[in-house]
């Protein structure tokens, strides 16, 4: 149990997908003008990343890994570098069916995320959080936890983000520098805060 | 075919006129993590570039073929096989390189440039001309990418492609490097500047007061 709490801490704060790895960041640019709409997203988007990437584990694990369709009679067969295009599909195939699922049953939360679910399956955070899944060869109960986690940090950065814009629009910022390049700055000190957290250790 | 003006315009074009980053919030994703060294951000710069390029290519080589319901997962297959290939040919001759860059390779397919320009300009125009323009943004994204990988190496570790430039205090010499910049917030700050300077010339591209 503790090993997957410090798996949670580190993907939200140590290892935050926005603001160390620089994921989804277009979207994190692009959608962080109000704290609503980031708020909605960031929704999306932790919804999205804690299923779909315990689902690439899965399809990993038992198709893509080298040896891995021993049950099927093929134990030399290796398909891992079929990984990016089966990642991709996977995503996109999710996010699709999330929203038929959402539009059918949950209406509510349907039009609440609105158009920001077809938004994510170019969202670089989703494909990179399951890349990483892959790479730190995480097992299926860590994949659930590290998709969660690693949801909840892009969220609470983007969240942050919009609400220190909303601020900054009151702000008299040189020329040049309104709009994108005072977005770009104000990310790079809230980034500078959460490496404090990298002092913590598990 | 088109003409030589126009051309030159499509190749050069994004590269500070229109540049993908800096004026189109493109591609910014996969990007800045790759430039605290000089010879992974050039590595990355040439992954992309010859994505982008072919991938425009390819996709308006076959454009009146696509039915455009299902568009987006043919251009998606397009690109993803294209970064496969990529990431084969890194493993294959830049080892190491390519262990280093990890899951940045793989992120070329979410990388907004790549599908924008088929979406955008591959989808209309000749394959010539696609290519042209895949190139140019290519190019544009390369400029900023090592612009910020110049600074964050010779400033960060003093070194520029691991040759040691300005010899390191540690070592005996007189620069006391920047840590900060080796820190992934310094690339913010660098291209928060670099769009600064970019639109003090060129006026036209700030943003109007809300």
């Amino acid at each position: 149990m503790e090993q997957y709490i410090n798996l949670f801490i580190r993907a939200v704060f140590i290892e935050n997908l926005a603001l160390s790895f620089f994921l989804g960041m277009c979207t994190f640019l692009a959608v962080s003008k109000k704290v609503k709409t980031a708020f909605g997203l960031g929704v999306a988007v932790i919804v999205v990343l804690g299923i779909s990437v315990p689902a690439n584990n899965l399809i990993y694990h038992n198709i893509l890994a080298p040896g891995a369709l021993d049950w099927a009679g093929f134990p030399d067969a290796d398909l891992s570098f079929l990984r990016f295009l089966t990642f991709i599909g996977v995503i996109a195939a999710l996010v699709q069916i999330l929203e038929m699922t959402l539009d059918k049953f949950v209406p509510a939360l349907y039009n609440a995320l609105g158009i920001f679910l077809p938004l994510i399956t170019v969202n670089c955070a989703i494909f990179g959080g399951v890349s990483f899944m892959v790479e730190r060869d995480y097992n299926f109960g860590e994949s659930v936890v590290y998709g969660i986690g690693s949801g909840a940090g892009w969220a609470l950065a983007i969240v942050a983000l919009a609400a220190v814009r909303e601020k900054l629009k009151y702000a008299d910022v040189p020329d040049g520098l309104r709009g994108l390049g005072a977005t770009f700055m104000s990310v790079g000190l809230i980034g500078l805060g959460f490496m404090s957290f990298s002092g913590v250790s598990l | 075919m088109a003409n030589a003006k126009e051309m030159k315009s499509v190749l050069f074009g994004p590269i500070f006129a229109n540049n993908p980053i800096a004026l189109q919030i493109l591609g910014v994703c996969s990007a800045l993590a790759v430039t605290s060294k000089m010879s992974n951000t050039l590595v990355m710069c040439i992954a992309l570039t010859a994505v982008v390029a072919f991938s425009n290519l390819f996709i308006s080589i076959i454009r009146n073929h696509i039915p455009s319901s299902v568009r987006i997962i043919v251009q998606m297959t397009i690109i993803a096989s294209l970064v496969i290939v990529v990431d084969q040919v890194l493993r294959a001759y830049a080892y190491e390189i390519s262990k280093e860059l990890s899951v940045f390779v793989g992120l070329i397919i979410t990388n907004c440039i790549v599908m924008g320009r088929a979406e955008a300009y591959a989808m209309k125009s000749s394959p010539g001309m696609s290519f042209l323009d895949g190139l140019g943004n290519g190019l544009g994204y390369s400029v900023v990418l090592l612009v910020v990988g110049f600074v964050r190496e010779l400033f960060g570790s003093g070194s520029l492609f691991d040759v040691q430039i300005l010899p390191l205090v540690s070592e005996g010499g007189w620069y006391e490097p920047v840590g900060l910049l080796l820190m992934p917030p310094s690339a913010f700050f660098i291209i928060g500047g670099f769009i600064w300077v970019l639109r003090t010339f060129r006026t036209e591209q700030v943003e109007p007061k809300e």
